[in-house]
């Protein structure tokens, strides 16, 4: 799949070379409290008639405020300060609104990222795409109806015509995507603004689109700007690439050579981060040479990330610490009037989890992978099957028993925004596990937190900050903290470095494994992002519709996937076979 | 080597000196800690708003408190010969039909006000807290129930009910009032604490206290709670002044306080017979009771500004 | 959407019943002698004690007693005045004015509100926008009762634009005044909520969306922002009827009109216990169903309730 992605990328490249987008020292800035705060600094990038570039950068990079300026659709205060917007020679940041409408939607059109949000929930979805149709004027009438259809259609929704009248909330994350990308297309712009089109959804479905989105543009001959953190997904999809970094661009160029060969320190260390099919697992530094500076420095990931598969050390681990028999979990979902519907959300699954080891539980969105971690965690209750834990059979623990359970088995959840309590600061959470189990007293659970802290490589002054003034990654360290504090034998890992940037996200799975080597951890590490599985996992278990349809180890998932569905999701993660230049 | 020119598309490197790249996701000392609690209350601090209503709100809650040390004259005792009489020495707002002092009635009526007004907002608010806590914090059957309950009672407009209910009590005082009005409120404040309690109920902080072994009630209380009243404050600081509304309503309607409690409500009724002739008999103490209404609906709107997650993040 | 209104029905059904018991137990089993606390401080004669006794049943057990009341209830029979008219021809006779006024209220609170709510939330810290909120507290701190004096002294005693007290026949042109009185309060809630609702929405990704299609501000604004806007503010006019009737019982009896407020207010005035419950328990009644009728137009605007399980 992907080998007829490249081959296209390398047709298109040499067809045009007429600039349609040129951005010329670009400056917006956001009105706060303080004054202007700059977000875009200096952004200078050009993309051809009939080429695909790629703004990749993380999260407050200013990649997508670059791409709102250009249709002038800052959020909030947010306005364009210095530079220019050359759009087929015509300066877009000097037009009027009026001017602006007519550009919008007819010459550049705008695909948004979060696909649930950006449909009208009251509306439904024929009016809102033939809506976009009308306003550009492509058709009016019964014809617009008809190009309405014809639309999301050619947007990969074959029963459109059925759907017209349905609304946003019963189509899924996907459709509505579909919907969106229709929309964005529905009057041929010569440009299309997508940001991150697809980063809510799952890798087969993202896939799907993207592809499709691909095919489109190409029969269109329409630009593509891809907003997008995923440096994979920009190297597959697109010919030019710009690297951002804190408001400016740092490195850009054809994506190949980029890839290839990284000249800016950052987008090193962001190819040298970057997961693929090519990573092996990372092996505990600690037990080699570098410190911890150097490890959150995130200076020489190469050889500390990425470290040679070397055969892991057999542990102690004869014994299986957690095993899984035949568990199910049935849920009844209320329908129409009295009548229930039963879900089987976790069907007959067995596995077991050496101690010191690691095993994923990988699958897409509905495949029952977090059921299995609550229905481990006991927050649910099994309708069938056995959980055994070091030996004892754990389902329906009560009181002092289940308490003792829970000291040994400690959870790590996706959401590092929603999994700390916003009112409580870093010390009272990481000392809440303590009190509740009544270990030690003031003094004691103090020197605690603090070796905690230590552990997770934060400074000691960090205890009095509360959840909404920390990063994404450092409240996820906090999390792992708090699941450290009663000194467990098993981390229940659940998407935890899912919502991070690469670069966060290489610095967590590298303080999960020195964790794990200096305490004897047992980690579940619950993911849809097998890219990510293969720097962390010994073993995997690959799940589908509440069933594991593949079993193995590691390395025999990646090089030897036995079942189609794992095959697909392998070919599913962008860029997966690309060989980043390390 | 950085390219000259970043508009060609050649490979373009930026300078290192122009875009150095700092150590991955590092924490920023130099900002000090704050709670939710901190940022509320530094929002509040730069309004006037804050300050005008706070300072009001402090002068009527003392007046209601000593209201002899605003007041030399006695408003009860009243001369008919003084009826309708203008301003004078001593009686800065003149006497109203029976020959009372004006500003003295207004000050000694701040009393009546107040106290239904504070004591039916704490009764509403703590019911209201803890009902809602309990049935959406734990569901089931309890939910069921206490939530039918107070669809009864929501049913019935607080006002409305409060009609029926004064019309047959053989007591009226600030205190029945006060109990009479939280009766048919205290679902409303139920109703948001419950859908607070909810979505604080779903979400992670929860579910992972539960995994660390964290004791149910002691989530309700130390993780549930806390994260829910912020909307329950603000409407307990509005429903202060509707509540004195109310009272005055039901005064008017010769249903509140008995003509011998002094009250806002009372006056204004007293006064509309001398309306087409001396309306400012009526015009004072309706300012009274605006001005402390207003006092309270402002420091409401201060406060939801302050506690809005969505407006600080505007901020 | 026929499941949802079957189901907000059955809903409905413990409500009213839970409701008017909840009214009738008030006024008949609270301690004391329900008879006397009835008629305050004028006791009846004694014939007449021996009658409400048997017209109310108070000899009969407290449940018995009230089904007997919901039956009479459902036949139209309200009891009787203290003056022995039927309460359902006194209700017959005012109804239709107490509608007019409210209906003309209603249509004033809601159309400025709603206009002015948008041109705030739009203009969001412009002078306008500034004005709007100053006035919206202005009007909500300010009782209703002191707003219908002042207006009636203004407008009929000063100035002699209209009438001090309706006439029998309350035709919509006399109404105004009073209208305006009775939708002062609730304009001004209406208009916050607008407003707040405008600003939300205008910032929301759907509406980002919406311009980057190309569509003009005008169409944004009039179908994305405004119909998004209005759901809050429909269920806001169901909760907000209740208050509707608290204030005609005020600016009826305000302007003497002879609706089913003035009725009230004469009746409380009088101490006429039982007219006033029979009266309060009908218009908890019409509260209990408009709200079925808000939430079936809440359903209509926001298609997500419609389809929820």
């Amino acid at each position: 799949m992907s080998q007829t992605v490249i081959e296209s990328i390398g047709e298109s490249a040499v067809v045009s070379t007429e600039p349609l987008l040129q951005i010329r020292d670009l400056e917006v800035g956001f009105q706060t409290q303080h004054g202007l705060v700059p977000a875009v600094r200096g952004v200078s990038l050009t993309l051809n008639a009939g080429q695909t570039l790629a703004i990749v950068g993380e999260s407050g990079s200013g990649k997508t405020t670059t791409a709102q300026a250009i249709i002038k659709l800052l959020a909030g205060t947010g306005k364009i300060t210095a530079g220019q917007i050359l759009f087929e020679g015509r300066d877009l940041a000097g037009l009027s609104d009026k001017q602006m409408q007519d550009v919008r939607g007819r010459l550049i059109g705008y695909v948004p990222q979060d696909p649930m949000s950006n449909l009208n929930p009251v509306w439904n979805i024929g009016f809102q795409v033939e809506e976009a149709i009308r306003a550009n004027n492509v058709a009016q009438g019964k014809a617009a109806r008809q190009r309405t259809i014809q639309v999301l259609q050619e947007a990969g929704l074959s029963d459109a015509e059925d759907r017209l009248k349905q609304f946003p909330h019963q189509f899924s994350g996907g459709m509505r995507q579909r919907v969106l990308i229709g929309i964005g297309l529905s009057a041929r712009p010569k440009l299309l603004i997508a940001d991150e089109p697809t980063s809510a959804l799952d890798v087969t479905v993202q896939r799907q689109i993207l592809d499709h989105l691909g095919t489109l543009t190409r029969d269109y001959g329409t630009s593509v700007l891809f907003i997008t953190h995923d440096l994979g997904l920009a190297a597959e999809r697109a010919e030019q690439l710009v690297v951002m970094y804190k408001g400016k661009v740092v490195e850009s160029g054809p994506s190949l050579e980029i890839l290839a060969n990284p000249q800016h320190p950052y987008t090193q260390r962001l190819v040298a981060a970057a997961p693929s099919l090519a990573s092996r697992r990372i092996q505990s530094a600690k037990s080699q040479d570098a410190d911890d500076v150097e490890i959150f420095s995130g200076g020489s990931l190469d050889t500390t990330l990425v470290a040679r598969a070397a055969e892991r050390e057999q542990a102690a681990a004869t014994q299986d610490l957690i095993k899984v028999q035949n568990i199910s979990k049935m849920y009844r979902i209320r329908t129409k009037g009295l009548r229930y519907n039963e879900l089987l959300a976790v069907n007959d699954v067995s596995f077991a989890i050496k101690k010191g080891t690691t095993t994923a539980l990988v699958g897409e969105s509905g495949s029952g992978k977090s059921t299995v971690a609550k229905l481990i965690l006991q927050l649910e209750s099994i309708t069938s099957g056995q959980i055994e834990f070091d030996g004892q059979d754990v389902a329906g623990l009560k009181g002092a028993a289940l308490l003792k359970f829970r000291r040994r088995v400690q959870p790590v959840f996706q959401d590092p925004y929603g999994s700390l309590d916003p009112q409580y600061n870093v010390g009272n959470t990481i000392a809440e596990p303590l009190l509740a189990h009544k270990i030690g007293n003031a003094a004691e659970r103090q020197a605690r937190v603090r070796e905690l802290l230590d552990q997770v490589s934060l400074p000691w002054a960090t205890r009095y900050r509360y959840p909404s003034e920390l990063s994404g990654g450092q409240r996820q360290r906090i999390a792992v903290a708090r699941a450290l504090a009663l000194k467990p034998d098993v981390l229940v890992l659940d998407e935890a470095v899912s919502a991070l940037d690469v670069l966060v996200q290489g610095q967590i799975l590298n303080l999960l494994t020195e964790l794990q080597t200096e305490l004897g951890l047992t980690y579940l590490f619950i993911t849809h992002d097998l890219a990510v599985v293969r720097l962390v996992a010994d073993n995997v278990c690959v799940m589908q519709k509440g069933k594991i349809v593949e079993t193995a180890s590691t390395d025999e998932v990646f090089d030897s996937p036995r079942e189609a569905y794992t095959q697909e999701l392998l070919a599913a993660i962008p860029g997966g076979n690309f060989q980043f230049g390390r | 080597m950085p390219n000259k020119n970043p508009n060609a598309q050649t490979h373009y490197v930026a300078a290192l000196e122009e875009t150095p790249v700092e150590v991955v996701d590092r924490l920023d000392e130099s900002q000090k800690a704050r709670s939710t609690w901190a940022d509320a209350w530094d929002a509040m601090r730069v309004r006037p708003t804050f300050w005008i209503s706070s300072a009001l709100i402090l002068l009527i809650v003392i007046v209601a408190l000593f209201p002899s040390l605003f007041a030399q004259v006695s408003p009860t005792e009243c001369d008919l010969g003084d009826s309708h009489a203008g301003p004078g020495d001593g009686h800065p707002l003149g006497y109203t039909r029976q020959g009372c002092d004006i500003y003295a009635r207004i000050i000694f009526g701040t009393q009546a006000s107040v106290t239904v007004g504070l004591l039916a907002t704490i009764l509403v608010t703590f019911t209201g807290i803890i009902v809602g806590a309990l049935a959406g914090y734990y569901g089931g059957v309890l939910d069921s129930i206490v939530s039918r309950i107070g669809d009864i009672f929501f049913a019935v407009p607080t006002v409305l009910g409060a009609i029926v209910l004064m019309s047959v009590l053989p007591e009226r005082t600030p205190v029945t009032i006060a109990l009479v009005l939280s009766l048919f409120a205290w679902p409303q404040i139920a109703r948001i604490m419950r859908g607070a309690v909810l979505s604080a109920r779903n979400s992670d902080y929860v579910t992972a206290s539960v995994a660390l072994g964290v004791s149910k009630f002691r989530i309700l209380l130390r993780h549930v709670v806390p994260n829910s009243i912020a909307p329950v404050i603000v409407i307990a600081t509005v429903s202060l002044g509707t509540f004195i509304v109310a009272e005055a309503t039901l005064s008017f309607l010769g249903i509140g306080l008995p003509p011998g409690i002094m009250s806002w409500g009372n006056d204004i009724d007293a006064a509309k017979s001398s309306l087409r002739t001396n309306p400012q008999v009526l015009l004072y103490p309706a300012a009274a009771l605006s001005v402390t209404v207003l006092a309270f609906l402002m420091l409401g709107d201060v406060v939801r500004d302050a506690l809005d997650p969505e407006a600080r993040a505007r901020r | 959407m026929i499941w949802y209104t079957g189901k907000r029905l059955l809903q409905m059904i413990p409500v009213f019943f839970g409701a008017t018991l909840l009214i009738y137990f008030m006024v008949f089993s609270l301690p004391g002698d329900p008879i006397a606390a009835l008629y305050g401080d004028r006791p009846p004669a004694p014939g007449v004690i021996e009658q409400i006794r048997a017209q109310y049943n108070l000899d009969k057990p407290f449940i018995v007693q009230y089904f007997i009341y919901i039956g009479n209830f459902f036949q139209g029979d309200l009891g009787t005045t203290y003056s022995g008219r039927p309460v359902s021809d006194v209700m017959a006779k005012a109804f239709p004015i107490t509608a007019r006024l409210a209906l003309l209220a209603l249509a004033i609170e809601a159309i400025f509100g709603i206009l002015v709510g948008l041109v705030a939330g739009l203009r969001k810290g412009k002078l306008f926008d500034t004005s709007a909120l100053v006035v919206s507290l202005l009007l909500i701190s300010v009782p209703t009762f002191v707003i219908g004096f002042v207006l009636q002294y203004v407008f009929a005693v000063k100035l002699g634009w209209a009438r001090t007290t309706v006439s029998s026949e309350a035709p919509l042109s006399e109404l105004l005044l009073p209208a305006l009185v009775l939708a002062s309060v609730s304009f001004a809630y209406i208009v916050r909520l607008t407003r707040a609702s405008v600003s939300d929405n205008l910032s929301a990704d759907f509406v980002r969306t919406a311009t980057a299609k190309g569509l003009s501000r005008r169409r944004v604004v009039g179908v994305h922002v405004l119909r998004n806007s209005l759901v809050p503010v429909v269920t806001f006019l169901g909760v907000d009827l209740g208050s509707l009737m608290v204030g005609a019982i005020v600016t009826e009896g305000i302007f003497n009109i002879n609706g089913v407020g003035g009725t009230v207010y004469k009746a409380i005035k009088l101490g006429e216990g039982p007219t006033v419950v029979s009266f309060i328990a009908v218009m908890v009644v019409i509260f209990v169903l408009a709200n079925l009728l808000v939430d079936l137009l809440y359903a209509a605007l926001d298609p997500r309730i419609r389809y929820a399980k």
